[in-house]
């Protein structure tokens, strides 16, 4: 019961604190998730692979693999709930409410300053992520940035490519040693 | 009936959403806009835009603000919440349903070898798309002004300055609200 309501809290906050959508949040997650030693640091870039090649929001796909993870599918209902609670009554709150909300000048000078902050927080995870790589992917890395940033290459295909060179390697290698 | 709709498009939404948070902007769109005419485009760039400016996966907030208009069309508050909790339960059962059926696939397999291959191919390329995120934040394709984060050199002072405080290991949300707060004492 503990650990559910652990898992229930720490994705709340996660809720409360992802401005900018998809991998902004990943930073706050990578601090929550290792402080309670839930994930370990390999497993998160592999946790992060998954949340992103099943369709639906990326949060709600790590809250439940989070949440599978640690205790189960009660697990996994605990977090997804703490992770939607948040968004659903703020934006709830704001249609009843306060229709106007956007033209606030005080929510807008926030954002502002919050913006660059949100693009400061995505570029963290990847310093610890590109150090568990060799050398020799690299190029990878920038290539595959470099597509979708400046050739607007769709990130699908990349992923698939990917997944059947890494298999076909497998296989290749496996195959020789047998030999 | 009108719930019954709400709760298929979003179901299909999650369904087919992959790519999360701007990718599915258009998928949402269509289902919104183009198919069921529940709103205008101009109502559905608000939505948008409260969206970016609220905390949560942009799907769930849009689901809950979609729901509630349509709701309140229909017949009041009460129809509003109930649309709203329609639309969100839907918009979350896929990620549920088969996120689950991943984790479970892959805490069982990951021991494999053609598991780890696929995973070993896969690793850098999702690296690469996290950092080409970043590069769409930091110069977007569009010439919308809502989709440009670095307006001044405040900006880049307080992109330095939360890249520097998170590497320090400060707190990630204390960061992000010492950057509204900067906001506000900057730019109002």
């Amino acid at each position: 019961m503990r650990t559910l309501f652990e898992l229930f809290v720490c994705f709340f906050k996660i809720g409360c604190f992802t401005f900018g959508g998809g991998f902004a949040m990943v930073a706050l997650i990578q601090e929550q998730v290792s402080r309670k030693k839930w994930i370990g640091e390999r497993e998160f870039l592999d946790m992060l692979i998954l949340a992103q090649s099943a369709p639906g929001p990326i949060a709600l796909n790590i809250a439940v693999f989070v949440g599978y993870k640690v205790r189960g599918l009660r697990g996994a209902l605990a977090s997804l709930l703490g992770v939607v609670i948040p968004s659903f009554v703020i934006i709830l709150v704001i249609a009843i409410l306060f229709a106007d909300f956007r033209h606030n000048p005080y929510v807008d000078a926030a954002f502002k300053g919050m913006r660059p902050a949100v693009v400061a927080l995505i570029l963290i995870p990847l310093v610890s992520l590109v150090r568990q790589m060799n050398r020799w992917v690299y190029p990878v890395i920038v290539g595959v940035a470099l597509s979708i940033w400046k050739l607007e290459w769709s990130p699908m295909w990349m992923l698939g490519a990917a997944a059947a060179g890494g298999i076909f390697h497998m296989w290749y290698t496996s195959k020789k040693l047998g030999k | 009936m009108l719930f019954l709709q709400l709760f298929f498009s979003y179901l299909k939404i999650g369904f087919f959403g992959f790519g999360g948070g701007y990718a599915m902007l258009s998928l949402i769109q269509n289902e919104v806009v183009v198919q069921h005419t529940w709103m205008t485009n101009a109502e559905f760039a608000d939505i948008v835009a409260v969206s970016q400016i609220t905390p949560g996966p942009i799907a769930i907030n849009s689901a809950t603000y979609v729901g509630y208009t349509v709701g309140v069309q229909a017949g009041g508050t009460l129809m509003g919440i109930l649309g709203s909790l329609v639309a969100t339960f839907a918009v979350s059962l896929p990620s549920l349903t088969l996120m689950l059926l991943i984790t479970r696939f892959f805490l069982k397999l990951h021991n494999n070898r053609y598991v780890e291959g696929a995973m070993m191919g896969l690793r850098p390329v999702v690296i690469g798309m996290i950092a080409s995120a970043a590069l769409l934040l930091i110069s977007p394709r569009g010439s919308d002004p809502d989709e440009i984060n670095f307006i001044d050199s405040w900006s880049w002072f307080l992109f330095g300055g939360v890249f520097i405080g998170a590497l320090c290991k400060i707190n990630v949300i204390l960061l992000i609200l010492l950057s509204a707060l900067a906001g506000i004492l900057i730019y109002c």
